[in-house]
């Protein structure tokens, strides 16, 4: 009888492990929960709040003091503008600064640093950012509370999380490719451009999409720098009838954002602005899922291409 | 398989020469004072154990360990005609390279199309005529014996293809800007048998054309494809000779235990 003695045992022990296989699982879709239901709690509650003033004229009124005519054409156009900026600014000097730093710069002390401090800088308060773009945009300068500012401020703030995507992107690449690259007499910028670049890509454009997702709902350094909270005609119009046909004269304008234009409403009294505000944070979260839907597109479309 | 001519004529002309050749990874001596000619159109192979130097030496040619830090060279690799000291450090490696192609241990084709992967070389180059390249990337496959495989579906990605084939893509890259010496790297250590006979056949084939140095850790392959061996262990070159005499009489009893695998 010593064998089953030893297997009644043996199943004993399974048991009991197996008992804190249960409980974590359970703990798991606990935590998992919390998560996901608050956000479905506040998602759902402001689509009940807000989904009734969805109508076509919320997109293309101006801000009123009347809730029922007040819309967020401004607000759309000025975050869709501030975001263009941003990429622009963003998206390059965040690639270069990646591919410096993998490909180029010598891994010594100095470059330890440099890392270390973009981690940093991706910790920063956003705030601190708008105090920063304050003196130096709005006021040194000179580009006053405009859409540059505003664009330059959030390029700022995303440049450490394009920095760090573009780097993860580089460094998935193997050796191999660039020893290849190398033995048929490429230089270090042939090589980068022809093959680091491109074959990075689907990172890159992922990290830029999660930061310009962050950006785009970040106030309070926008705020800071001074965006107007009830703004009633839209920038200069990029093309225009006469030659040269294209104008930057929007980027100089004022402007206004999603954010700002929900918080002015939920600081309002009356109810209905804070179905406005409802109705706002909707599209806000619409635009954003959005951006994260195309990122996630993205990386699936391009990582079939290459495949290592 | 392939025959081996018994008796290479000794008095080819040499297409590099290496003199006293020592290298150090950092404060390790990897290789120490090599030295040997490397004949003009024959293949040279490198055999001896793991971690005996044999990719470091090869990697001396095209100058690769100039990409990582703290590695350095001393003593001279001189490439005829020129009579240049390659590893010399007035020389740019971008020259060397350019002159020098090399094809890796793991087939490493771009995620590009096959075309673009055989072109590349000439776009480096600065080549972008449509009619230059088409006929050098024709040539380039045809050499590679890939090109009746592939003629079809030239703008398809290259990693649709086979192991074997990716092996021979990237001969054909290397081969398709005429350089004057191709570097193999253990070139069908990651590919089966059948794979691996038409890599063979395939530098049989080339020595016509180009100067041939070949790591390899297969003394078979050794004994199949090359013309000279040489034989190293723990970064010094034990015996250097024509293939059949190291194989059948070699001259040192280490290089004897070797290849009668009694040792490594």
């Amino acid at each position: 009888m010593a064998v089953s003695q030893r297997l009644v045992e043996i199943r004993r022990l399974i048991a009991a492990h197996k008992r804190w296989d249960a409980i974590f699982g359970v703990v798991g879709v606990l935590a998992l929960m919390l998560g996901v239901l608050t956000f479905a709690a506040l998602f759902i509650d402001m689509a009940i709040d807000g989904v009734p003033r969805l109508t076509g004229d919320f997109f293309t009124n101006f801000p009123s003091r009347r809730p029922a005519q007040a819309g967020i054409l401004s607000a759309w156009v000025g975050s869709t503008l501030v975001m263009l900026v941003t990429a622009f600014f963003a998206v390059p000097l965040g690639v270069a600064a990646g591919v410096y730093l993998e490909e180029y710069a010598a891994k010594n002390w100095v470059t330890d640093i440099i890392e270390i401090n973009i981690t940093n800088l991706a910790g920063v308060p956003s705030i601190v950012y708008g105090l920063l773009a304050l003196g130096l945009f709005v006021y040194q300068f000179g580009f006053g509370q405009s859409i540059l500012s505003a664009g330059l401020t959030l390029a700022l703030l995303i440049l450490p999380v394009v920095i760090v995507a573009t780097r993860e992107a580089i460094r998935s690449i193997p050796q191999g490719i660039r020893e290849g690259a190398y033995a048929l007499g490429a230089t270090q910028w042939q090589m980068c451009k022809d093959h680091i670049i491109p074959y990075s890509m689907p990172g890159i454009l992922t990290g830029v999409i999660i930061g310009m997702a962050r950006a785009i709902g970040e106030t309070a350094p926008i705020i800071t720098i001074g965006a107007l909270t009830f703004i009633a005609f839209l920038p200069p119009a990029p093309v225009q009838a006469e030659p040269p046909f294209v104008s930057f004269d929007w980027v100089m304008s004022p402007f206004t954002v999603m954010p700002i234009q929900m918080f002015n409403w939920t600081s309002r009294p009356e109810a209905a602005f804070h179905q406005n505000a409802a109705a706002a944070g909707f599209v806000l979260v619409l635009m954003t899922l959005g951006m994260n839907a195309v990122a996630i597109w993205l990386r699936y479309r391009l990582r079939k291409k290459i495949k290592w | 398989m392939v025959a081996v001519p018994s008796k290479v004529a000794a008095a080819g002309q040499p297409k590099a020469a290496v003199k006293d050749l020592n290298f150090f990874y950092g404060s390790f001596q990897a290789l120490k004072a090599l030295g040997m000619p490397v004949y003009e159109k024959k293949v040279t192979a490198l055999i001896g154990p793991s971690g005996c130097g044999k990719s470091t030496f090869l990697r001396c040619f095209n100058r690769m360990h100039d990409l990582y830090p703290g590695n350095r060279y001393e003593g001279e690799i001189r490439l005829y005609p020129d009579d240049v000291n390659i590893l010399a450090h007035t020389v740019d490696p971008i020259e060397v390279r350019m002159r020098i192609s090399m094809v890796f241990q793991k087939p490493n084709p771009f995620p590009k199309s096959i075309y673009e992967n055989v072109a590349y070389g000439l776009r480096v180059r600065g080549e972008s005529r449509r009619v230059t390249l088409n006929e050098k990337v024709e040539e380039a496959l045809r050499n590679a014996a890939l090109w009746d495989e592939v003629r079809d579906r030239l703008q398809e990605p290259a990693f649709n293809l086979s192991g074997g084939q990716q092996q021979r893509l990237c001969i054909a890259r290397a081969l398709a800007t005429d350089p004057e010496m191709l570097l193999f790297d253990e070139p069908t250590s990651a590919l089966d048998p059948i794979a691996t006979a038409s890599i063979e056949e395939l530098i049989h084939d080339l020595k016509n054309k180009v100067t041939i140095l070949i790591v390899t850790h297969n003394m078979q392959q050794a004994a199949r494809v090359s013309d000279y061996t040489a034989y190293m262990y723990l970064g010094e070159l034990i015996e250097y000779g024509v293939t059949d005499e190291i194989f059948i009489k070699p001259k040192k009893k280490q290089t004897e235990d070797y290849i009668t695998g009694r040792f490594g």
